[in-house]
């Protein structure tokens, strides 16, 4: 059994009027059952609306289902007495890199987690210690994060959630709010915990390019997992995909179009250097 | 005018002063105001400006960010200095149209203004060298023993310790949400007190609706992170009194002494 499970996952956003009467009901997550492994790298794509975010707030137990079950580690996210258990085994790093730094140094930040958790004061500064090193952000651990960039921020809480010693993270679109460069950073830290600390990633995004790395991606449309697969069995949809209204990486495009004119390529090119290495094959 | 406050604005550096313990720096401020007071007479003042210059001097902060938490004060100064200097009543020194200054108020409006001088520096010395989370762990641990009496002490440092982080960001903001109602043609500038007031409606409304999104998802944020309250945690950095806190104790106690004997003397 996975490090994380869902079964016929269902959750419903109710909106009520003023009085308290139900107006209306949004499914947000509708049926999804997914099987992850431990030490696997997965991406969950898809536009916004799709339902992403509600999945990965049930992965830390933040949501309950409506229906179904959602198992971390063999725990079942809905019993109130594993809560904890589920949230230091799944840590989660948020899109707003303001909105989860609580410490007014980046060090106590990355503390905090542990400090919850009754961790031991010396073995707090050795998770600490470690953490930031991890994410490269030793150096700035007398920082204030007001005088971070938004990608260094981001680090900062994947440091958080790491010091907490998780088997798993959930990052909910950790860089949408970056600028290029600073999403380059984070993609390349969590890249990093998944290969040298062999943590399960579960990566939410809507950018095309972070996923090229991932070992299994999930589509997500309207609250359903519409695409499973490998990134190059993904990316070979280009149809597909512009019919969800995701963008394609240039390259694997580029390549696409190429084949639309005739041009013997292999399907699902997803790096410049794979689409150059195949055309200097055919010259 | 918000950002030159300097309470609750660290400076990062390294010196004796940072390394203390919170509660020796809490302590010590509260009892250096509170000789402010004491001490009555030129000598005092002289005793408390110099053990001042003497802290200020081994904080390593520059003198420029202790003055810059004056301007915010400086109006309540003048006020102060003003009323006691023209209300005294006493022996005449100068009357002009229907104002006198008496000597009895000349000398209570320096003696206020040194004061609330002192006061204001002595207190940014504490905050300048204490981060905000040190100083709410200081107070949290002083606050302790009110437990008896249902005095949340861990949540109270906790809101202050997210408070003072979000300070600088929502001003950030309302910086942001002023320029933006700015090109939309709002008008800060002209009108009376109340029309003004009521041009801050559109900056204010927006502010709130952003903090109780930021509240929520830090809320989030922090449960996510195994928060449960006070109730068993730990500390990475626990306050443990070291050799240099009882020496700060002893400074200030000998600061104290001094300063009550010279205002005995003169």
């Amino acid at each position: 059994m996975g490090i994380v499970r869902t079964e016929n996952l269902i959750y419903e956003y109710i909106r009520r009027d003023e009085e308290g009467n139900v107006e209306g009901i949004t499914t947000a997550v509708d049926r999804v059952s997914l099987d992850i492994a431990p030490g696997e790298f997965i991406a969950v794509l898809g536009h916004n609306g799709s339902g992403k975010s509600t999945l990965a707030k049930h992965i830390n137990a933040i949501l309950n289902p409506t229906e179904g079950t959602v198992w971390v580690d063999g725990m079942d996210t809905s019993r109130e007495e594993s809560v904890w258990d589920i949230r230091r085994t799944a840590g989660m790093v948020f899109q707003n890199p303001d909105n989860q730094i609580i410490g007014q140094v980046v060090e106590e930040d990355v503390g905090f987690g542990p400090e919850n958790m009754g961790v031991p004061t010396r073995e707090i500064w050795e998770r600490v210690e470690e953490s930031l090193k991890a994410v490269g952000m030793y150096e700035y651990r007398k920082y204030s994060p007001n005088k971070l960039s938004g990608g260094q921020k981001q680090r900062v809480s994947i440091a958080g959630v790491l010091a907490m010693h998780p088997k798993c993270i959930v990052l909910d679109e950790p860089t949408a709010m970056l600028d290029p460069r600073g999403r380059r950073e984070v993609i390349r830290a969590v890249r990093a915990l998944n290969q040298v600390e062999e943590i399960t990633v579960i990566l939410i995004t809507h950018y095309m390019e972070e996923i090229v790395h991932a070992d299994r991606v999930f589509v997500m449309e309207g609250g359903r997992v519409a695409l499973e697969g490998t990134p190059r069995e993904i990316f070979s949809q280009v149809e597909k995909l512009k019919s969800l209204r995701l963008d394609v990486p240039q390259v694997t495009l580029l390549a696409h179009e190429l084949r639309r004119r005739g041009i013997d390529l292999p399907e699902g090119i997803l790096t410049g250097q794979e689409l150059a290495d195949a055309l200097c094959a055919i010259v | 005018m918000l950002r030159d406050i300097t309470i609750g604005q660290y400076y990062q550096t390294e010196s004796p002063v940072h390394r203390l313990d919170p509660r020796v720096k809490i302590g010590g401020t509260l009892l250096y105001i509170i000789s402010l007071f004491l001490f009555s007479g030129f000598a005092g003042y002289i005793a408390a400006a110099v053990f001042l210059a003497v802290v200020i001097r081994l904080s390593h902060v520059p003198f420029r960010f202790m003055v810059k938490g004056m301007k915010a004060i400086l109006f309540l100064l003048l006020i102060t200095v003003g009323f006691n200097l023209f209300l005294t009543p006493g022996t005449e020194l100068i009357s002009f149209w229907k104002l006198s200054i008496t000597r009895e108020g000349a000398e209570m409006a320096v003696t206020m203004a040194v004061r609330l001088t002192l006061l204001i520096i002595g207190s940014s010395v504490m905050t300048l060298t204490t981060t905000p989370n040190n100083l709410t762990d200081g107070m949290e641990k002083m606050m302790k023993p009110l437990r008896i009496f249902h005095v949340p002490a861990h949540e109270v440092a906790m809101i202050m310790s997210i408070a003072l982080r979000f300070i600088p960001i929502l001003l950030e903001e309302t910086d942001k949400i002023m320029k933006a109602q700015l090109a939309r043609g709002a008008d800060f500038d002209s009108g009376n007190l109340l029309q003004r007031a009521r041009s801050m409606v559109p900056i204010l409304v927006p502010l709130f609706i952003s903090a109780f999104r930021r509240a929520n998802d830090l809320a989030m944020a922090m449960e996510a992170r195994c928060y449960r309250g006070g109730e068993g945690r730990t500390k990475m950095k626990p306050l443990i009194y070291q050799r240099r806190d009882r020496i700060g104790y002893l400074c200030i106690l000998g600061y104290l002494v001094i300063g009550v004997t010279l205002s005995r003397i003169w």
